[in-house]
């Protein structure tokens, strides 16, 4: 409401941030947080048994983590924050101000982590002999700093989840230690250290010749690592699964399958389950067999575990729904607080940067402008999640009735308990079930803020009264000049 | 504020409590941001001299030989200030954020073009640097991955740059349409030329320090070149641009828009100038110097630049500040008063009250939903009576509001009255209203335009249209 609206009305604001935030997630946990420990052990094994071939390997998957990690993986993970800073602005700032010091701590750890693993690479060459042993320390202590950055972010993406007495104290430390930090953070460490010990093996083709000697003792090795973690990966798994709020179980069929597959869960979450099996098995090839395993099987298992955790993080950022913040705010980006005003009087009353502020005077601006406000950050109209697709899948291709669509609106939190109630007037829910019927027969493509520019000034023709809608400073008369030239910006016609 | 200029649209702020001291923040923001600035000097300044040098290297191989052993300075330096940069932005994110994110939200295909430009910008990097055996047969080929690597290292910054210049200046908003549109604001260009220089500046005093210093293996990575050949030659780049940087200086500081200008924030820019004006001295008297003690003068160097870019990163700041404060202040008025407003229609809706009188005097209204709770208007409700406090209060208003905010008194046999932070024109009006309502001599008759006993639920049934 308080922002210009960023809008990608083909790709979806969503999907923007999935696929930054499952690029990183992928990168952190494969190639830091479980990589780290697992070059470091393979060093000390090379030092243990004075084979200077385990040196040498640890340190060619350290530089392909090193390069991928400072590079894509720094990034991605800047890029989770700056597309949550336009795709939904009020939620990552009340995160942040919660969550600052935890941030702050997390980040003084990600410079020491940057600086140790810029210095054990740095060093790898020049540290021996005697040194060795410090090389060592500093690959257990990067591992502890890799590990550190993602305890701390974990914390944040449970809050999310459920903010359990978060919303009474508004303390940090009530925040931090929510009911799902600590079981999520059972369930990353072994899934980072499983995903880890995949990629080492993936990464084995590339890195070793088919005849290489080392090759089946490093498969052995990586096989290894993997097993041992699939324990406490279960255990993990388990605790987390526990611990998840019964509420957000319903919305697990759309979140697991999708809303067009949701009849097929139960089969899609065989398939899931069949493709995670399939990672011990391979672990335990590798370990019991390592020399009949064909390139096939050490390339595979690494793919399977990037899509299970890719829907994971799918699955974990939809059953949060309808918040973005636990019991704060819905994943609309309005204030839970601020609803009942905004059924009172109105969302467009209410908001800074619209074009129309008054259903009756111009339903169909209105219209398109409720959609924009509590709708796009995660529709579109005919792209991603889009709004046609949607209303053609419940209605069919007859004229749509803006009764019905009405009808849905009001009720759309009860039959989908990911969606969030309906933050408007009854004329707002009208106009936008008016506009969204018209899509139907007149498509419309969105341009957001950072095509169009923001909506502003908003026209002066609103029911506000200055006691109501203290929107903005007192306008004089030579500044309402431009008035009558913006609003046009938003909503051209497709061609 | 110009009265003909536009209007600038008011948000309302976060509607959460900053985490920290307010002062603390900016303390941090400014020496945060200093230190995420210097890496990115020298990463970027670093590069450009490597690619320099490796060009001139086509005709004289030791400058060859001389930009690979600059090289590895950039890849770490870029680390540093990418890692160095997630602090200041964090605080950036808590002090400005309604200012930073709608600059964000309206530059927001470039605002997320960071996230590629700036992954392959280090990849760039990663294989300039470790592709210079593999790539020696093909050198055109490897220049241009080091053209490509300063070039996208340039691009960045001006994204930053525009985001945290157009966040200062709500007044022109509007009229942005995209990222382009935003390099025209006044003092973007001059900006952007100030940091290229001031690149070239710190990078030349760097790569100074870091190949002449005593323990660098300089004959054996660079020969060719002896320290103070390198030195003198540093030297020159670096007095060039601190020449240059003290025009660009000027014209940034001629094309700030006034609205934050003020004599202490240009005292201190002027005192940032002092302190190259002096570097400027020394250098030349280092320049002058024979080969034996040039250097001597690097750490006063250094020391007097480090100073001026701390005065300017402070003078920046209080820049910031003044550019920002009223609209800041009219922010915090419009937050305050929608959080009022939520807290009421929260009331309103759990008790089912219906907001049927939309025109009802400001006075009235605030008394309906605030104080008819507890106050009636000739009985003792919760508190005291309307009449009573008319009685009380007659010519004091004001004895009201200031009540109101604080209540401490307690009378026996009355629960205490909670404090109402509202703004004060509606405290104001209440307190008219009520000594208003409790005086006229509709009270004692019990006739009623006045408040009504009960909850406020009643008034009169009429447009309902208006809420649910």
């Amino acid at each position: 409401m308080d922002f210009p609206v960023f809008h990608l009305d083909w790709l979806g604001n969503r999907m923007l941030i999935a696929a930054v935030a499952v690029l990183h997630v992928l990168i952190n946990h494969s190639m830091a947080v479980g990589a780290i420990p697992l070059v470091a052990a393979m060093e000390w094994l090379g030092y243990r048994t004075g084979d200077r071939r385990w040196d040498d390997h640890a340190r060619r998957i350290l530089g392909v983590c090193f390069i991928i990690t400072t590079s894509l993986g720094a990034l991605t993970g800047v890029g989770i924050w700056l597309s949550a800073s336009l795709v939904n602005p009020a939620a990552i700032a009340s995160l942040i101000r919660v969550f600052f010091w935890a941030w702050f701590t997390e980040w003084i750890v990600f410079v020491l982590e940057v600086c140790f693993i810029l210095a054990y690479y740095l060093t790898w060459p020049a540290w021996t002999g005697p040194r060795k042993r410090r090389h060592l320390a500093m690959g257990a202590a990067l591992a502890a700093f890799s590990w550190l950055t993602m305890a701390i972010i974990t914390a944040i993406l449970g809050f999310m989840m459920d903010s359990g007495v978060w919303p009474e104290r508004r303390s940090l430390l009530s925040g931090i230690f929510n009911p799902l930090y600590l079981p999520q953070l059972l369930f990353r460490t072994p899934a980072a250290m499983v995903m880890a010990g995949l990629f080492a093996m993936f990464l084995t083709p590339f890195l070793l010749a088919r005849r290489d000697p080392l090759r089946p003792r490093v498969v052995r090795f990586c096989g290894a690592w993997t097993l041992a973690w699939t324990g406490p990966l279960l255990a993990g798994a388990w605790a987390y699964w526990q611990a998840v709020p019964e509420s957000l179980l319903a919305s697990m069929p759309v979140a697991l399958a999708t809303q067009a597959l949701e009849q097929r869960v139960r089969s899609i979450g065989y398939a899931l389950l069949a493709l995670a099996a399939v990672l011990p098995l391979a672990a335990a090839w590798g370990t019991f067999a390592p020399r009949t395993l064909p390139r096939v099987v050490l390339l595979l298992p690494f793919a399977a575990a990037v899509a299970l955790i890719g829907t994971f993080e799918r699955v974990r950022e939809f059953v949060r729904k309808p918040d973005v913040i636990a019991g704060y705010m819905y994943a609309n980006g309005v204030r839970r607080a601020d609803y009942p005003l905004l059924v009172e009087q109105g969302l467009l009353r209410h908001a800074t940067y619209v074009a129309a502020r008054d259903p009756a005077a111009d339903p169909h601006a209105a219209g398109r402008e409720v959609f924009m406000l509590a709708c796009t950050r995660c529709h579109t109209t005919s792209g991603v999640n889009g709004m046609t697709a949607k209303l053609a899948g419940l209605y069919g291709s007859k004229p749509w009735s803006p009764q019905a669509v009405a009808g849905f609106i009001d009720s759309m939190h009860h039959v989908r308990p990911f969606m969030p109630p309906f933050p408007g007037t009854l004329q707002e829910r009208d106009a936008l079930a008016a506009w969204l019927v018209s899509l139907q027969t007149s498509p419309e493509r969105l341009p957001g803020a950072q095509r169009i520019g923001p909506i502003w000034p908003a026209p002066a023709s609103g029911p506000a009264s200055a006691d109501i809608v203290p929107a903005s400073p007192p306008r004089s008369g030579a500044a309402a000049a431009p008035l009558a030239a913006l609003p046009a910006g938003r909503g051209k016609p497709l061609p | 504020m110009n009265p003909t200029a536009p209007i600038p649209p008011v948000p309302r702020d976060i509607a959460l409590p900053l985490p920290a001291d307010a002062f603390l923040l900016q303390a941090a923001a400014v020496t945060l941001f200093l230190a995420h600035i210097i890496f990115v000097a020298m990463m970027f300044g670093g590069a450009a001299f490597a690619l320099a040098c490796e060009i001139i290297g086509l005709r004289r191989p030791a400058f060859d030989r001389l930009a690979r052993a600059m090289l590895p300075t950039v890849t770490v330096n870029k680390s540093l200030a990418v890692v160095l940069g997630v602090g200041p932005l964090l605080v950036v994110n808590v002090l400005y954020a309604v200012h930073f994110y709608t600059a964000n939200a309206l530059t927001g295909l470039a605002w997320i073009g960071i996230v590629p430009l700036v992954s392959l910008a280090f990849l760039a990097a990663y294989a300039w640097k470790y592709s210079w055996d593999a790539l020696a047969g093909r050198k055109v080929l490897h220049i241009a991955l080091g053209v490509a690597t300063v070039g996208l290292f340039a691009v960045v910054p001006l994204i930053f740059l525009s985001n945290i210049n157009l966040m200062l200046f709500p007044q022109r908003w509007p009229e942005v349409r995209g990222w382009l549109s935003t390099l025209v604001l006044p003092n973007v260009l001059p900006r952007y030329a100030h940091f290229l220089v001031a690149g070239v500046l710190t990078a030349a005093l760097f790569m100074l320090g870091y190949l002449t210093r005593a323990g660098f293996p300089l004959e054996t990575v660079a020969p060719g070149f002896t320290r103070p050949q390198l030195r003198r030659g540093f030297y020159t780049v670096a007095f060039a641009a601190a020449f240059l940087q003290l025009g660009v200086g000027t014209l940034v500081l001629l094309t700030l828009p006034a609205v934050g200008l003020n004599a202490f924030m240009i005292g201190v820019i002027l005192a940032g100038m002092t302190g190259v004006l002096a570097a400027l001295g020394l250098m030349w008297w280092e320049l002058l110097a024979a080969d034996v003690r040039i250097g001597r003068l690097y750490v006063p160097v250094v020391g007097l630049l480090t100073f001026t870019g701390c005065c300017m990163g402070y003078g920046r700041h209080l820049y910031r500040e003044n550019a920002l404060a009223e609209h800041r202040l009219a922010m915090a008025e419009r937050t305050r008063e929608h959080l009022w407003q939520a807290q009421a229609a929260a009331w309103r809706a759990e008790r089912g009250v219906r907001l049927d009188a939309v025109d009802l005097p400001p006075g009235q209204r605030v008394y309906r939903d605030t104080c008819s709770a507890c106050h009636a208007l000739d009985h003792v409700l919760v508190g005291p009576p309307l009449t009573e406090i008319a009685g009380l209060y007659r010519d004091n208003p004001q004895g009201i509001v200031a009540w109101t905010r604080s209540p401490v008194r307690k009378r026996p046999g009355f629960p205490a009255m909670p404090a109402f932070q509202l703004p004060a024109d509606r405290l104001e009006a209440v307190a008219r209203y009520m000594i208003e309502a409790g005086s006229a001599p509709a009270a004692t008759g019990g006739n009623s335009t006045a408040p009504t006993d009960t909850a406020p639920a009643a008034g009169a049934p009429g447009d309902a249209s208006a809420v649910r």
